[in-house]
């Protein structure tokens, strides 16, 4: 059984789904007022200029909250796991999962890196660790 | 021109709840708005506005239109409403309104739905989950407990509220439920029966989640120069006050504080009240964290101590202030958007003096609270036996 795909991963949203594959997290930046935002929308929310750029973020981020899912939501999802949003280095927050390590490991406030999983055949979202060596300041 | 007092609650009726097999959410729909309009003393032909919810065990596109016909009723106001859970309070707000407009007289407002003998497990908790983002949250799996966790989560980072303080919400509205015999669910827990229950999604265990349940609720609502008149003792509509902050919890600015700071503020300036002036207050509790959130942003505690302030007053019967006087969506029954429908006619029953057994001693004032989505949508209202 496979897991939810995303709904819509072309038009607005394809340079997002193109730097998955590529192993790259990228986000909105609007040129004129410097506004990273996530998720993607054809204007900037801060100050309503069009079509913001897209750039490679950092990678980087906190744990603003999460939670170990001890009854997944179907048989795809095996529990336990770690749903988590992270606040990225940037500025926007996003959900995802935190990968590799016990969910008793995970803390608010953890310092995390994106990593990417396969999702379906020629899908890859953006996932988490921990980051052992500190991560962002 | 203010919305303070110009309306009243005249009826209220709920349907059998819990499991309620064999019977549709419009076959409930259909009762719960029949029963309200009896209780009121009026004829189905005295109402002229009619707000519903869709049902997720029976969507119907146009439902509102669709109950109208079923009863054959031919109202000059018809509208299917949706802010999740937020729906009861938010649809009252603009029925009382458009009745102080003038555009309408007497409006019902009934909900039902059946998320447990209509839907299978799966399809109640898909459904419910679908509330995410499709693209950017959805796919990673999170359950509607894990959304609450989230917050739960980061106010136990911030404040540190713990586990228990959440459980004691579970305990108290269970002591509530063992005093209504319609409640689903009414054997007394213990703090320990709640930490010893299955995890869930951390910090929520099962018993911190709501019930899953069958079940429908209508009202009557009408001018307040009209409801004196009726059948039953009028309850004012005192204060209304909306709030709303996003509706993907990944994009809330707070997680730890939410739009009930909003409207429960403009509920309060309306009716004039603040919440020491309350009997009782109904708060929305599909999971016991949503419960310490709202007492702490509608103001009965100050923000960050909502657990100190479980842990030492309670809310309970006798508590100074019980909250889920019913047994709430945690103990009484849950159908999902109808929720909040059960605590707004219990508050009603409360401020008739009807509830016997659980009946809060010289009940003038109380409050109902509803939200939708992933404390998204909020709403609130402030009732009253006087104007
Ligand atoms: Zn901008």
């Amino acid at each position: 059984m496979e897991r939810i795909q995303p709904q819509r991963i072309d038009g607005l949203a394809a340079p997002y789904f193109a730097g998955c594959r590529e192993g790259e997290l990228r986000l909105q930046h609007c040129p004129s007022c410097g506004h990273w935002q996530f998720y993607p929308r054809p204007f900037c929310t801060a100050c309503g200029a069009e079509a913001p750029a897209w750039e490679a973020a950092s990678g980087q981020g906190t744990v603003a909250s999460f939670s170990v899912v001890r009854r997944g939501l179907s048989p795809a999802y095996e529990a336990p796991y770690t749903v988590a949003l992270v606040d990225l280095a940037e500025g926007p927050r996003m959900m995802s999962v935190i990968i590799g390590c016990e969910p008793e490991a995970v803390t608010v406030g953890a310092p995390v890196t994106v990593c990417f999983e396969q999702w379906s055949e020629d899908l890859s979202l953006p996932v988490f660790r921990l980051d052992e060596t500190g991560g962002v300041k | 021109m203010t919305l303070r007092a110009a309306t009243a609650l005249v009826g209220a009726y709920d349907t059998a709840v819990g499991v309620v097999p064999g019977v549709t959410p419009t076959e409930l729909c259909a009762e719960a708005i029949r029963g309200a309009v009896a209780d009121a003393g009026l004829a189905l032909g005295d109402v002229d506005g009619l707000i519903t919810c869709n049902a997720m065990a029976q969507p119907i596109l146009y439902h509102a239109e669709a109950m109208a016909e079923y009863l054959q009723l031919f109202p000059k106001l018809c509208l299917s409403l949706a802010t999740g859970g937020g729906t009861t309070v938010t649809a009252l707000a603009h029925a009382a309104a458009a009745i102080q407009a003038g555009e309408v007289d007497t409006v019902v407002l009934a909900m039902a739905d059946s998320l447990r003998s209509g839907l299978t497990r799966d399809q109640a908790m898909r459904m419910q989950s679908s509330t995410g983002h499709p693209d950017f949250e959805q796919p990673y799996g999170p359950t509607v407990p894990a959304y609450y966790a989230l917050i739960a989560q980061a106010h136990m980072a911030r404040y540190g509220t713990r586990p228990e303080h959440f459980a004691r919400v579970a305990v108290d509205t269970r002591a509530h439920a063992a005093r209504n015999e319609t409640a689903q669910k009414r054997d007394p827990i213990t703090v320990e029966d709640v930490l010893a229950s299955r995890p869930i999604a951390d910090p929520l265990r099962l018993l911190d989640c709501s019930l899953v349940s069958d079940g429908g609720s209508a009202v009557v609502l009408t001018r307040a120069d009209r409801a004196r008149d009726l059948a039953r003792p009028p309850v004012y509509c005192l204060g209304f006050g909306e709030g709303h902050s996003h509706e993907h919890i990944s994009q809330a600015h707070d997680l730890t504080a939410s739009a009930a700071r909003e409207s429960g503020a403009a509920a309060f300036a309306m009716a004039g009240l603040g919440p020491t002036d309350l009997a009782f207050a109904q708060l929305y509790d599909c999971f016991t964290p949503t419960v310490l959130v709202e007492l702490e942003d509608l103001g009965f505690c100050a923000k960050g101590e909502g657990g100190t302030y479980l842990a030492s007053e309670g809310m309970g019967p006798g508590a100074r202030l019980p909250v889920n006087t019913h047994g709430g969506m945690l103990s009484h029954c849950h159908p999902g958007n109808p929720g909040a429908m059960f605590a707004l006619t219990e508050a009603v029953r409360q401020l008739r003096g009807d509830c016997g057994e659980r009946q809060v001693a010289g009940a003038e004032a109380g409050l109902v609270h509803a939200q939708g989505g992933i404390m998204s949508s909020h709403a609130t209202l402030v009732l009253g036996r006087e104007v």
